[in-house]
């Protein structure tokens, strides 16, 4: 034990180690989720095996952090905050690298767009876009400041991306209806909406993280019980 | 001024209650003035630094201090409604009923049965001893390991064994309430785990107060948690929330080992 006087050093520097690791590698799938959304926008069919190969390297980095994690739950057994932070970057750095999956995703079906006819313009498309690309950083924002509020802001802006993919959905099943040969470009744009939507998600998902991380679960409690009194209503319709 | 979080006695009356307990050696003052409910059939440890107090304040709680010439105790502790330190109270009375584990084994230089039932021989007990003995190391669980040497020495046994031997001599004597002061700091790593899980088996039957110097060992063994800082008690709750989520921040920092 080390509790007269000499505080965990060692430990604290490992910890803060994992965190910049934890940080570098999401701030590798906020640029791929930048240029994936770019391609969207530009139709550009090149960035899809960029990001496939740099998905490789963020995987790299997620088991890494999962090696480090167990290191240090194992020999030192963390507590209270310390403990707290060490599943928080452990669930952050899974969640992350699933945002980044969902990028390589969206590149691949803007190339595989390219093939058939090009959808029409779709404002709906770019905000959700923009949209799960702010919550994405701002959720990692909250992370770095350990800011619960705007953790929150995140997961109330959860429910504009859900209606937006809504709305998003109806406009592409009329635009399918219109001519069949849409129906290829009209489904890509729907499998992109679902991969922004679950960036979104995850986004979500790491803002509770950060609920947690300060307020632990009771927070999470709170949060949830906010969260429902506020969206009531708003079921899913399919898609 | 202490954070104590809800305390669930579960309905029952608490086992203990210490009320503004103060305890002075000399002009020092030692433990300040702490409130802490230890609810029945609970495990409480009290963690925190060298001397904050967490040592004189578990002996309060059999007035043990009574031994040391110099310590002065003011404020009360309630066990079944009466003050342990009225005038009208026996301390022998006190430490039948409420019992002491040790840091170090002390066995007598007596043999293994005789160890056992020293403490009811003294209280005069006339029902049968063999089986209480028997009973007594069953439930510190060390009667499978030495059932067939009873007449051997105490000092015979290893060291893990020593110490569940006391913890049986404690049990012989029917006590309710089991103190228990950091009893597995002298043993290797395989004898803290039955002692460990001897206290989870123990609570059942008694209520059991630690002070132990092992964080992990507290945040495993322990219901509640109180954190002690200088004298005084800083907080107080359900362990699970002291070792993830404290709300002082002084016990943040002695968890997470940035004390100091």
């Amino acid at each position: 034990m080390n509790m007269d006087g000499t505080p965990k050093r060692h430990f604290h520097e490992e910890l803060d180690g994992l965190q910049e690791l934890l940080l570098t590698m999401a701030g590798r799938v906020e640029q791929a989720v930048a240029r994936a959304l770019e391609a969207v926008a530009v139709a550009d069919a090149t960035v899809a095996a960029d990001l496939r190969a740099g998905d490789g390297e963020i995987d790299e980095m997620e088991s890494l952090i999962d090696e480090r994690v167990q290191e240090l739950l194992a020999l030192h057994q963390p507590m209270a905050s310390d403990l707290r932070l060490i599943i928080t970057v452990l669930k952050v750095a899974n969640d992350v690298e699933r945002v980044g999956d969902h990028a390589v995703n969206i590149a691949r079906a803007v190339r595989r767009m390219r093939k058939s006819s090009p959808p029409p313009e779709l404002r709906e498309l770019q905000e959700m876009g923009d949209v799960a690309r702010e919550m994405l950083s701002d959720s990692l924002a909250a992370f770095v400041a350990r800011d619960p509020g705007s953790a929150m802001r995140v997961h109330a802006t959860d429910d504009t991306v859900d209606s937006l993919r809504k709305s998003l959905f109806r406009i592409m099943v009329t635009y399918m209806l219109e001519d069949p040969r849409n129906i290829g470009s009209g489904l890509e744009v729907l499998l992109i909406s679902q991969n922004i939507e679950r960036i979104a998600d995850l986004a979500t998902n790491i803002a509770e993280d950060v609920v947690f991380l300060v307020k632990g679960r009771e927070g999470i409690r709170d949060m949830k019980n906010w969260a429902d009194h506020d969206a009531d209503g708003g079921e899913d319709e399919g898609g | 001024m202490a954070t104590i979080h809800d305390i669930d006695t579960e309905g029952r009356p608490p086992a203990l209650e210490a009320r503004s307990l103060s305890v002075f050696y000399g002009s020092k003052q030692a433990v300040k003035e702490v409130d802490l409910v230890v609810p029945a059939h609970k495990v409480v440890a009290l963690i925190g630094p060298s001397g904050c107090g967490k040592s004189t304040l578990l002996r309060c709680f059999n007035r043990m201090n009574d031994l040391v010439g110099s310590a002065r105790v003011e404020g009360r502790v309630d066990f079944h409604g009466k003050n342990l330190y009225d005038d009208d109270v026996d301390p022998v009375e006190v430490r039948r009923r409420i019992g002491m584990v040790f840091q170090k084994p002390n066995p007598f230089p007596k043999s293994i049965y005789d160890n056992v039932a020293f403490g009811p021989r003294v209280n005069g007990f006339k029902g049968d001893l063999d089986g209480l003995v028997q009973d007594s190391l069953r439930q510190a669980a060390l009667w499978d390991e030495i059932h067939d040497r009873l007449g051997d020495s105490a000092y015979a046994l290893s060291g893990g064994q020593q110490q569940r031997l006391c913890i049986a001599r404690t049990l012989a004597v029917k006590p309710e309430i089991v103190l228990m002061d950091e009893p597995a700091s002298a043993l290797d790593p395989i004898a803290t785990q039955r002692i460990e899980e001897l206290i989870y088996e123990l609570k059942k039957d008694y209520t059991i107060v630690i002070v132990t110097h092992n964080m992990q060992q507290a945040a495993r063994i322990s219901d509640y948690t109180a954190f002690l800082y200088m004298g005084a008690l800083i907080e107080y709750g359900p362990t699970d929330m002291i070792f993830t989520n404290p709300s002082e921040e002084r016990t943040e920092a002695y968890v997470t080992g940035r004390f100091g």
